[in-house]
């Protein structure tokens, strides 16, 4: 580390996070260091589906979510092929007149604020995808809503960070983070401004007390099945599962990719550190997936794999300075919406670390409002 | 939620070729209720396919005794049967033609077998390019040869057993390209009297491929043709020849199914088969290997391995003598076939930059070239992430750039939506754990 | 041995020996490019042993299936690249 002088940021952790801040910094003319455990966008990153969603469950998660899809939208044209950036659209799929009037609801709710959406009836729904079991009351298609593949969006990230003069250091473990500075595995040590943490569900791992859960999931990829179906499909009931304080879940969750294949999801499991396949939550899955799709019955599964969310006990992610920490930000906390939300929370960070105003509130992704707060 | 059909046995054998079958019978006999998944159609494994079907093949009388097995009241067969979840120790999930089935055990003996080494060169995903044991299953499942012209390269004496095989079946079998150099094949040869039935087989392929030309130092470097073979390029170093062929068979040597035992969590050795102790224990309790999975050795040797591994997994005390010496005799062949038909550095030239390597994805040697490891190739390419998982690209990208592979999650193979969603959904089993 | 199954590839009757794959049948009925890949080059078996996935073709509508592994049943249907059957959706 001698000779050259100390980076304004070390950022640990080159999820889709981590890369997306080192990415927004260095092009803001800080000097950025990035610090990778492993493969660059090998965690949650590539466990995920790669839905960039705007959520509306709450204010500052549909604030964060649609500031960050504007920032995907307006890159879109630039990312790799590879990136398979396409826009299938979301298609909340509402199984009864219940849940078709809570569509209504946010269908206006969307509309009102500049995000197209539209409702769809019992017939329009089975028009707009054939393959989902008769009886269901309709859906709220929100069109803009994107699909990319996050793997290969990390690299094409960390060169355009490198470009604008970043360095990155995949396969150096970060052992501690001592205030302006971190203890890398192999006993170097770096200093900077500011140690930006984006380590995702392992955030706990280098500051202890972090109210950072990991929350595991299950995902299963079919074989080629174009046109089977065409939006990403998702049950009503979703949010409340996602956002469901009990340690376990599951919700119909449908992603075509650009491939043809079919993403198959999803669970939640609080909890659980192990990561091998939980065979009976991943029966159930599969079940309810079934259970709206029938048709997937004997479409072929090729592989299924589980992954962890960085799970906070508010839903908000956490974005800035965790108190006590001179120096620290992090940029972790974001459960399944680290894809959808990561140039947003760069944006935070990057206005953070250079003392810029921010276009929407800070205050709800502070990590404050959860100092104290057992993880 | 249904509950989906369920069998329980003392032994599970995954496999019936000559090493799960001497399982299943030596596991049989020792007073073990066996169950017997393979997913083939029928019994025999590859070298003894079709044996059990009525169909004439010259290996039927030497398969029969073994086939036999299958007939004691104690196994139940299961034709069909891909194995491709172990949701709980002593209980196994497999795809069948009836739909999903779990087979509840007490110990199990592994014994996949193995596939082929496929080393890309440009021409290889031509129609009409297949493996060499490859073309000989297909051959042996029906698929029509007579009067077509055959090239059969690659490594490794299987080449003569695929050529004769090809011959029988009325192709006209134009070259036997092996790339091991004249110097290793003749010392091999001239080692083979301490192995007699391998002196045997040898003699009597050479006599029933009499007129067959087979080159040492020879390998394929390209296939040509439009959406089918027409010629392949094969070179001997110096210079390349063009021959106008229907097909080429094409195998580069054998490479263990280690991926049941890796959804088993056995531990792996290096050369990628799957650890075993003296009674063909793996690394888990309960669990046993046996035959080509365990280590490339050939027939005898999946044989022996399998009586012992049967017999070690029905609880006898005693390894008899005569599987054993049975056993190390075969290794020795294993290791000599080893050393012999070891992979000339060519062969990894063969690819250029615009080569498939993956096949069920397309990707390209070009693309690999720049990838760290197996892992951000996956990742970054797609390489491996197609519904062959690697079993093809992964060893190719070994040999290619030396990446290991990674642990194996179920499915084990690609199965139905509903098989998978089964495997959560089992009755408690009422067998004792191993 | 002189059993004989009757099957459809790509809509034209095969009659093929009881036991014969469904490989074997598609090549007697003269066909050689089972499926197109993903990048549509034209694909056959490679393993013959139900390893390689290259001999996919739709049988009986379920799209994806091995040709290789499946053995011949009267009245059976398969569809190979020249009927659509590689890639498509197998409704």
């Amino acid at each position: 580390m001698s000779g050259s002088p100390s980076p304004d940021a070390l950022v640990v952790g080159a999820g889709i996070v981590g890369a997306a801040c080192a990415w927004e910094l260095a092009r803001a003319g800080v000097r950025v260091s990035v610090l990778e455990a492993g493969l660059p966008g090998g965690g949650a990153t590539a466990a995920g589906m790669g839905h960039v969603v705007v959520l509306d469950d709450n204010e500052p998660e549909f604030r964060l979510a649609k500031l960050s899809h504007e920032l995907w939208s307006a890159l879109a044209p630039e990312l790799p092929a590879g990136a398979e950036f396409t826009r299938p659209g979301t298609l909340w799929v509402a199984a009864d007149g219940e849940e078709l009037d809570a569509a209504a609801r946010r269908a206006a709710a969307y509309d009102s604020r500049g995000v197209a959406a539209e409702l769809l009836d019992a017939r329009q729904l089975a028009e707009a995808e054939p393959e989902l079991r008769d009886g269901l009351a309709g859906g709220l298609l929100v069109r803009d809503d994107a699909v990319v593949y996050p793997p290969c969006v990390v690299p094409w990230l960390l060169d355009g960070a490198r470009r604008a003069g970043a360095q990155v250091d995949a396969g150096r473990r970060v052992a501690a983070i001592e205030g302006r500075a971190v203890r890398c595995a192999d006993g170097g040590r770096r200093e900077a401004a500011w140690v930006v943490l984006a380590t995702g569900a392992w955030a706990p791992e280098l500051v202890p007390g972090l109210p950072v859960r990991r929350r595991k999931g299950h995902l299963v990829v079919t074989d080629r099945y174009p046109g089977f179906v065409r939006h990403q499909l998702v049950e009503l009931g979703y949010l409340k599962s996602a956002h469901g304080t009990g340690s376990e879940s599951v919700a119909f969750n449908v992603q075509p990719r650009p491939s043809g294949q079919l993403l198959v999801g999803s669970s939640r499991q609080l909890g659980v550190d192990d990561d091998a396949i939980d065979h009976r939550l991943l029966s159930r899955m599969l079940r309810r997936a079934l259970e709206y799709l029938p048709g997937l019955a004997r479409r072929h599964a090729l592989r299924a794999w589980t992954g962890f969310r960085a799970a906070t006990p508010d839903g908000q992610p956490l974005i800035g300075p965790w108190p006590g920490h001179d120096g620290l930000l992090l940029a972790t906390g974001h459960e399944g919406l680290g894809i959808t939300t990561a140039f947003g929370t760069a944006w935070l960070v990057a206005d953070m670390v250079l003392g810029r105003p921010s276009p929407l509130p800070r205050e709800p992704y502070l990590p404050a409002r959860l100092a104290g707060s057992a993880p | 939620m249904s509950a989906i059909a369920t069998v329980d046995c003392d032994v599970l054998v995954v496999g019936a070729g000559p090493a799960g079958l001497a399982a299943a019978g030596a596991a049989a006999r020792a007073g073990a209720g066996v169950v017997v998944l393979d997913d083939n159609a029928g019994p025999g494994g590859q070298i003894w396919r079709g044996a059990g079907a009525g169909v004439a093949a010259p290996d039927a009388r030497a398969a029969a005794p073994w086939l036999d097995a299958l007939e004691h009241p104690r196994v139940q067969p299961l034709a069909g049967a891909r194995l491709f979840a172990q949701p709980a120790p002593g209980l196994a999930l497999a795809e069948t033609p009836a739909g999903p089935l779990a087979v509840r055990h007490v110990r199990a003996v592994l014994c996949p077998g193995a596939r082929e080494l496929f080393l890309p060169f440009p021409g290889w995903t031509l129609p009409g390019v297949a493996g060499a044991g490859g073309l000989s299953a297909l051959v042996k499942s029906g698929t029509p040869v007579a009067g077509q012209r055959v090239v059969v390269a690659g490594s490794g004496p299987l080449l003569f057993a695929v050529a004769r095989e090809l011959k029988r079946h009325g192709a006209r079998v134009l070259l036997i390209a092996e790339q091991a150099p004249r110097g290793r094949v003749a010392r091999f040869a001239a080692g083979l009297w301490r192995w007699p039935a391998k002196l045997a087989d040898a003699l009597a392929h050479r006599a029933a491929l009499a007129g067959v030309p087979y080159r040492t130092g020879s390998w394929p470097v390209e296939a040509l043709g439009g959406e089918a073979l027409a010629a392949v390029r094969v070179s001997d170093g110096r210079r390349v020849r063009e021959i106008p062929c229907d097909r080429l068979a094409c195998g580069f040597g054998l490479v263990p199914n280690a991926e049941p035992a890796r959804l088993f969590g056995c531990a792996i050795a290096a050369g990628g088969a799957v650890a075993t102790g003296a009674r063909q224990e793996t690394s888990v309790p309960g669990v046993f290997a046996a035959g080509e999975a365990a280590g490339i050795a050939g027939l005898e040797a999946a044989l022996a391995e399998g009586a012992i591994a049967g017999l070690a997994a029905a609880g006898a005390g005693e390894i008899p003598a005569g599987p054993r010496r049975a056993r190390e005799r075969a290794r020795a062949f294993g290791a000599a076939i080893a050393r012999a038909f070891a992979l000339r550095d060519d062969l990894r030239a063969l690819a250029r930059p615009e080569t498939v390597v993956c096949r069920c994805e397309d990707v390209t040697r070009g693309a690999l070239a720049d990838q760290p490891g197996w892992r951000a190739a996956k990742l970054h390419t797609r390489c491996g992430m197609g519904p062959c998982q690697g079993r093809v690209c992964g060893p190719a990208a070994e040999f290619l750039f030396g990446w290991g592979a990674e642990s194996v999650r179920p499915p084990a193979f690609p199965v139905r939506l509903e098989s998978l969603a089964a495997a959560g959904e089992v009755p408690p089993g009422g067998t004792e754990g191993p | 041995m002189s059993a004989r199954v009757t099957l459809s590839v790509d809509g034209r009757a095969v009659a093929v020996a009881a036991g014969a794959s469904v490989a074997a049948a598609i090549e007697a009925a003269g066909v050689a490019v089972f499926r197109h890949s993903v990048t549509g080059t034209a694909r056959a078996p490679l393993c013959g042993m139900g390893i390689c996935q290259e001999c996919r073709v739709t049988i009986d509508g379920e799209p994806h299936r091995l040709a290789c592994q499946t053995a011949c049943a009267e009245g059976m249907r398969v569809e190979t690249a020249a009927a659509g059957g590689s890639r498509g959706v197998g409704r």
